[in-house]
């Protein structure tokens, strides 16, 4: 049976001449923690079972920089490399798997134009096309209208989940749980998950909304935004059916090691590759 | 999945000095790879111009590594494209996999060795290889040398005489897909 997989996440910012990566708090804090290559490879043979760039400048300047990036980080990286960020075209998806991306990530373009999705896999493949959903919770007003809403249960309190595009920038109306069946049935291979409210925080992965997402749909789940300690991870693999755990800044900063991790759950009965 | 690069990559990682052939005139060396991207008949479509060439390496008992749809190749034919003929260097057929799990298998999955004297998986103990596929092969004689499960037994590796093959994606797999990469090449 497939084991569930650990994945850091490196959020690249291309000002620098090499790419450096960064972490946010909740979308928008930035501080700084390394070059991609060079991490990613740490990660790597520390036992990451998945690698995740994710270009956060996302402009057409800077794509030959994140290009190079991939290019690097693919020499010395022999695990599933999934980049994301900026990807808009069929074109762009497939610079990125020239370079050594095995799958992309799209978020803003799925959106914008849903057919990116079914395009993508019918070019590259299913397995090739992540779609990222960073969704919002919307507790439930009085005021508003949410007959159209897939309501969630919450220990705050029943809301809905907005998707949110641009790097979190726009909000779009769109119901993060409608969404994701729709990406279903348009060919996606897996679902980047991410929780607007959980990003950076280090509380803990949004539960109500992971596990939703998964009971929805029959496609491989990556759970991402709000993990600081194991603890977080070994709760979202025990209370949902979530495929997999990204994280970054518990990585980042040393707090603990892929290893180490990976030793924590195994006593406690994930399914994981040694 | 089945990129190229980054069988190449994991090649010069593993010591070796590959080259990308787009000719059948760049096809040289001790051993060939054929990687796996696609399906079945475009796969046998673009291995075409290839397969004098295969069958010179096969003659002089070259060692072949098929990978993914590689390694589906070797075989006759395929349940994904019906009237394809495959390279038939090998007796048996691609099949569909027969599970209640979900298709493709995308992700990490068991690797029990079947056939220690493999070459392939010399020092090497069961573990996690990285899989991407919904067909896998039903060889007629006895040359399956690791399996995996997804439901239903799956097999994952085949070898026979100097034809190697692995379902899974070894240039992907970790350190433990390098180690039988570097098998390979230290044949």
């Amino acid at each position: 049976m497939l084991c569930r997989r650990i994945i850091p996440c490196l959020d690249c910012d291309l000002a620098f001449t090499e790419g450096r990566v960064v972490k946010g708090v909740e979308f928008k804090k930035i501080k700084y923690a390394g070059i991609p290559w060079e991490l990613a490879t740490k990660y790597y043979e520390d036992g990451a079972d998945e690698i995740v760039l994710l270009d956060i400048t996302a402009s057409q300047e800077k794509r030959e920089t994140m290009i190079h990036v991939i290019e690097k980080t693919s020499e010395n990286v022999f695990v599933p490399l999934t980049v994301g960020g900026g990807i808009r075209t069929i074109k762009d998806a497939r610079k990125a798997f020239n370079a050594g991306a095995d799958k992309v990530s799209i978020n803003t373009a799925g959106i914008e134009k849903p057919n990116t999705i079914n395009k993508i896999t019918k070019y590259f493949g299913s397995q090739a096309c992540v779609v990222a959903i960073d969704a919002k919770r919307r507790y439930i007003t009085e005021i508003e209208d949410t007959t159209d809403k897939i309501i969630v249960e919450t220990p705050e309190g029943p809301c809905w989940f907005e998707c949110s595009i641009y790097g979190g920038r726009k909000f779009t109306g769109i119901d993060a749980v409608r969404w994701a069946m729709e990406v279903e049935e348009r060919g996606a291979g897996e679902i980047l998950l991410t929780s607007m409210d959980r990003d950076g925080v280090k509380e803990g992965y949004d539960i109500p909304l992971t596990q939703t997402i998964n009971e929805i749909v029959n496609l491989p789940v990556i759970a991402s935004g709000g993990c600081g300690t194991q603890e977080h991870i070994l709760e979202i693999f025990q209370k949902t059916k979530t495929s997999a755990a990204l994280a970054a800044s518990i990585f980042h900063y040393e707090t603990y090691s892929i290893k180490e991790i990976k030793e924590y759950l195994r006593k406690r009965g994930i399914a994981l590759r040694s | 999945m089945g990129n190229v690069r980054s069988v190449y990559n994991a090649l010069k990682y593993s010591g070796a000095k590959p080259v990308i052939a787009n000719y059948p005139s760049e096809v040289k060396g001790d051993k060939i790879i054929i990687p796996g991207v696609g399906a079945f008949g475009e796969g046998m479509k673009n291995l075409n111009p290839f397969i004098p060439k295969i069958r010179q390496f096969v003659a002089t008992n070259t060692p072949i590594l098929g990978i993914c749809l590689g390694l589906q190749m070797f075989f006759e034919e395929s349940e994904e494209a019906p009237k394809v003929e495959g390279l038939r260097l090998l007796k048996g057929k691609i099949i569909k996999i027969r599970t209640k799990l979900k298709l493709p298998q995308i992700g990490w999955n068991y690797l029990k060795i079947r056939k220690e004297n493999c070459p392939l998986f010399k020092d090497i103990d069961n573990g996690y290889v990285y899989f991407v596929h919904s067909y896998h092969a039903l060889p007629e004689e006895d040359i399956v040398v690791a399996t995996t499960d997804h439901g239903t037994e799956i097999n994952a590796s085949i070898w026979k005489n100097q034809l190697f093959g692995t379902q899974f994606h070894l240039e992907k797999s970790g350190r433990m897909g390098l180690q039988i990469l570097k098998n390979f090449v230290e044949l």
